[in-house]
């Protein structure tokens, strides 16, 4: 099958029944968590700060769970409204909203601390009608431009995507940087077939650290393909099992993950409280 | 979900409109409250990008008058717990919001506002 970006426009690909489907696969689950904590590497926040984040192309929350998690707030945006509902029963934090990237932000200038996108990008190469606001470069440019303005300087923007050939990372780095940003590709594994994975990272002003682009990982990729952070989530998700519904969080677990971070040293960890895993209620 | 804190950040998009685009106005607005955690770090941290008058404005429009006209020189807990309320715990679920300068109207349908632009709007 050919990817799903050539197969129709995204709001149609994810509809009701892909939606639902995409969001409920464990493989699926797993890949675009690991994904999105090696995004949160390399967006290299100052540590034990708070942050705000903009989730491009955020979906059904998959990543916005982790933000979450990691105690950020955060704003998604996504063009599928059936990938939204799924967001919306699933209970993340952030603000959604219904919004084609193609065709730019209206966010103030510096509203964000960062973003991260996972797994979007390569939606932006294919054109969906002749109108000239429709093609590829143009929608990137403005994408790229407005994205540049919304973020605080210094800051980073990290984006994982699927190229199907070099042009296509050309155009995207030429539009990103003609849209002021600085930065580059990062590829991890590249030498592996399963595990290879191509980041754009780039910076807004200094990139809040360093303007080197980082290494991607080398080396042997782990157990059959995988990389390092699966591991880590596998024996999340072992602990989680014990007959727990998938997918819903307990609150055990978010205090255990907490707990985690906090003795790994992270500040800025919500504390605990009898709002944690709340259910949400409507008062009027 | 639409809350002040992100509309406290968004402008209209609409291609050509770049001045007196901010802040959206609210109409028709229905609302939910839901608790949230407080994280006074986090709120000392994003006061310097907040609007004042359109925080003020908006919270309005939704009905809470609770904040202050100005930002007060002193940020102490009970500032911070009226700041925390008004940007994390009102949200919107129904109603649109409407530009000042082109008066393009962005609908919030089920707490997600439709920031969709038709071809003769986008820049
Ligand atoms: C593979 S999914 C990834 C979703 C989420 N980031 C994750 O990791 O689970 C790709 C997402 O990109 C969204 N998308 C594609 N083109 C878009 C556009 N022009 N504007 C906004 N979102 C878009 C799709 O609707 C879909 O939700
Ligand atoms: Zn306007």
């Amino acid at each position: 099958m050919s990817r799903p970006e050539l197969q129709a426009p995204p709001e149609i690909y994810y509809g009701d029944t892909e939606a639902k489907k995409y969001t409920k696969n464990t493989r699926n689950q797993q890949i675009q968590a690991d994904m999105t904590y090696r995004a949160l590497e390399l967006l290299n926040l100052p540590p034990d700060e708070p942050a705000f984040l903009l989730d491009i192309g955020c979906g059904s929350g998959l990543s916005g769970e982790i933000l979450d998690d990691e105690g950020y707030v955060w704003t998604g945006v996504d063009i599928a409204p059936s990938m939204l509902e799924v967001a919306l029963e699933r209970e993340v934090e952030g603000d959604l909203f219904l919004q084609d990237i193609g065709q730019g932000f209206g966010f103030r200038a510096g509203s964000f601390d960062g973003a991260i996108s996972i797994s979007v990008l390569q939606w932006l190469l294919n054109a969906e009608t002749s109108h000239p606001t429709s093609s590829p470069p143009h929608r990137l440019s403005r994408f790229f431009t407005t994205l540049h303005s919304s973020l605080r300087n210094p800051s980073r923007a990290v984006f994982q995507f699927y190229p199907s050939d070099d042009d296509q990372i050309q155009l995207i780095t030429s539009t990103a940087q003609k849209a002021g940003f600085g930065g580059g590709v990062v590829v991890d594994y590249p030498n592996s077939k399963k595990a290879r994975k191509v980041f754009l990272v780039l910076f807004v002003g200094g990139g809040g650290a360093s303007q080197r682009v980082p290494e991607g990982l080398e080396g042997e990729e782990q157990e059959e393909g995988k990389v390092p952070f699966e591991r880590r989530r596998e024996r999340e998700h072992k602990r989680v099992k014990g007959g727990k519904k998938k997918g819903i969080k307990d609150t055990d677990w978010i205090l255990k993950k907490k707990e985690l971070y906090r003795q790994r040293g992270k500040e800025g960890v919500p504390r605990d409280s009898k709002f944690t895993n709340r259910k949400r209620r409507a008062i009027f | 979900m639409v809350r002040l804190i992100t509309h406290n950040l968004l402008a209209c998009h609409v291609k050509g409109c770049t001045s007196n685009n901010f802040p959206l106005a609210f109409k028709d607005v229905q609302i939910e409250l839901r608790e949230a955690e407080m994280n006074p770090d986090f709120l000392r941290g994003f006061l310097p990008k907040i609007d004042w008058n359109a925080l003020v404005g908006a919270a309005r429009e939704l009905g809470d008058t609770s904040l202050p006209a100005e930002t007060p020189e002193m940020i102490d807990e009970e500032f911070l717990q009226t700041l925390h309320h008004v940007l994390l715990e009102i949200h919107v679920e129904e109603g649109t919001m409407t530009c000042p300068n082109c008066a393009h109207v962005y609908p919030i349908s089920n707490g997600i506002p439709n920031m969709l632009l038709a071809e003769h709007e986008i820049g």
